[in-house]
């Protein structure tokens, strides 16, 4: 069941003085189990782009389908597959509003229209999935806690409706490291013990770098680049840097060390890697 | 899907209209405004038609604009005509069951539309050709006499300042927030009265949160600027009285004495 775009343009504001092309053509097959991170510059389009994969927006040309069913549709097999797509904004904290965490977590099992203790049995898998005791939280005001603490909430909200793929746009933003690399590990696990096809979209290439298993790089309303994250980092640099980011800091080192002749391996990702690939080459 | 308000209604120009002092503008606009009620006759009314019709040619603003202007109080517009038309009493010209028309209705009618036409049109002038920014500069300047009986005038001005800097914001935030909730499911356009305003509130409460919060943070931010409220504190667009606004007031004033004096000699 992939999610499938053809030839999407969009175009805001068709039709004012203020008209702006924020896509252009972009035709893209996305298959369940993959790990896409998608990465550019400020206005480049992944915004845009992330908004179609759920109905948010409709192409002003082309069409967004979910196994097979477009999104544009008024039907109700069209609203079901919308909600087959989870969406986590930046910031999704800032969209809490129910008085206690749980019933905040429930809203959207709610809308699915599921029998109560389904929804009872979801918000307590949700929040054990994000690592908050039940007992605990269940009845405190989501808006004691802290930043961290609220965007589990917000994306156990969404973790909630079980949906088959989950869209993350910037997910670490504003976290200290320590609260980066827990909504990271949960968001992993989602994807490998779920089975959930997760759309990052970042910033950090080295996020994206650790964690997807295809890169797209958008630029300018188009898809620049697609492909394994490290291939990219190894063929593509400059091309990379002309859209306005670079490779994770890893490949630039590996690379740097490459070009004073030390032969470490590009195909390292994490630091890790780097120090065993410099050791194996001391031995030899 | 709330992107294509635009706020406020400046449309950025360089007629004399624009480069005019916002306090000439505010107090010429309030001036006539008033004047325009002491139009009575035939010919007078063609003067203040001729003065009104000269002062949009100035200002350079396209006709579409002005018409955009009266389309939303088309309904007061036609209420006031046929509130006269139908209710004077005088020579009847035409008549079915209570029904009524009179001559005297008619005149009326016609004459206190036009007044009400040119008052809209002529404070639109006002907010087409001054930019909201300058707007509440001139208004803070002109209430700053009567800080004396306790007018907060530069709090105001400064209110209507965040307020409106604040509008394109709120309505991105607004945005923002309802695509969070629809993508859970929230459904903002169908269903009853009661379920429509019940689903507002996933999108009212985060706003509300979310305003405050934004509060909060810019009160921090000016205090940190060392913002102690309006004393002694400069500018850096000051207001300047040009020859140019002595002229226009010099013929406004001109303009209300001789409608007065053809009020007064029933012209």
């Amino acid at each position: 069941m992939p999610i499938v775009l053809d030839s999407v343009t969009y175009t805001y504001g068709q039709g004012t003085p203020f008209e702006k092309q924020a896509l252009t053509g972009i035709s893209l097959t996305i298959n369940e189990g993959e790990f896409i991170g998608i990465i550019g510059h400020t206005g480049s389009g992944k915004s845009t782009l992330v908004q179609h994969l759920n109905g948010l927006l409709h192409p002003t040309e082309g069409q967004v389908t979910v196994n097979g069913i477009n999104l544009a549709d008024k039907t109700e097999e069209a609203k079901q597959s919308r909600h087959m797509v989870g969406m986590v904004f930046q910031y999704p904290e800032h969209q809490l509003f129910e008085e206690t965490i749980a019933k905040d977590i429930a809203f959207g099992p709610t809308n699915l229209g599921l029998t109560q203790e389904e929804i009872e049995q979801r918000v307590k898998d949700a929040m054990d999935f994000v690592g908050l005791d039940y007992k605990t939280y269940a009845d405190r005001s989501p808006f004691h806690l802290s930043g961290g603490q609220m965007r589990r909430v917000a994306i156990a909200g969404v973790v909630a409706m079980k949906p088959k793929y989950l869209v993350l746009d910037e997910p670490s933003a504003g976290l200290d490291p320590a609260g980066r690399e827990e909504i990271f590990a949960e968001i992993m696990r989602l994807h490998k013990e779920q089975g959930v096809t997760v759309i990052l979209v970042s910033h950090n290439m080295e996020d994206i770098s650790k964690m997807a298993t295809r890169l797209l790089v958008i630029d300018d309303g188009k898809v620049l680049l697609d492909g394994k994250p490290i291939d990219i980092f190894m063929k593509y640099r400059e091309t990379l840097q002309k859209a306005g980011v670079d490779v994770p800091p890893v490949s630039q080192l590996t690379a740097y060390l490459n070009q004073r002749g030390l032969p470490v391996s590009e195909e390292a990702i994490t630091v890790d890697d780097v120090v065993a690939s410099i050791e194996s080459l001391k031995k030899r | 899907m709330l992107g294509n308000i635009t706020i406020g209604q400046y449309f950025p120009g360089d007629s004399l209209l624009h480069r005019m002092d916002p306090r000439t503008k505010i107090l010429a606009t309030l001036i006539y405004i008033v004047a325009i009620f002491f139009a009575q006759t035939v010919v007078s009314y063609l003067f203040v038609t001729a003065f009104t019709v000269w002062v949009i040619w100035m200002s350079k603003l396209p006709v579409r604009l002005l018409w955009n202007a009266l389309k939303p109080l088309w309904i007061i517009i036609v209420f006031t005509l046929a509130i006269h038309v139908f209710t004077s009493t005088g020579t009847v010209l035409w008549q079915w069951s209570f029904i009524h028309i009179t001559k005297e209705g008619l005149q009326m009618g016609v004459l206190m539309t036009a007044r009400l036409v040119y008052l809209i049109l002529f404070s639109s002038l006002l907010t087409y050709t001054t930019s909201p920014i300058r707007l509440t500069d001139g208004i803070e300047r002109l209430l700053r006499p009567f800080q004396r009986l306790g007018v907060p005038s530069h709090e105001l001005a400064m209110m209507m300042t965040i307020a409106l800097r604040f509008i394109p914001t709120l309505l991105e935030e607004t945005d923002r927030i309802m695509k969070a909730q629809e993508s859970r499911g929230a459904d903002f356009t169908t269903g009853s009265l009661v379920k429509r305003a019940k689903s507002m509130v996933p999108l009212l409460v985060p706003l509300f949160i979310s305003a405050f919060r934004r509060a909060d943070d810019l009160a921090v931010a000016m205090e940190a600027r060392c913002y102690r409220g309006g004393e002694g504190r400069t500018r850096m667009k000051e207001l300047c009285y040009t020859r140019l606004d002595t002229v226009s007031m010099s013929i406004l004033i001109l303009v209300v004495l001789i409608i007065l004096v053809m009020r007064f000699y029933a012209v």
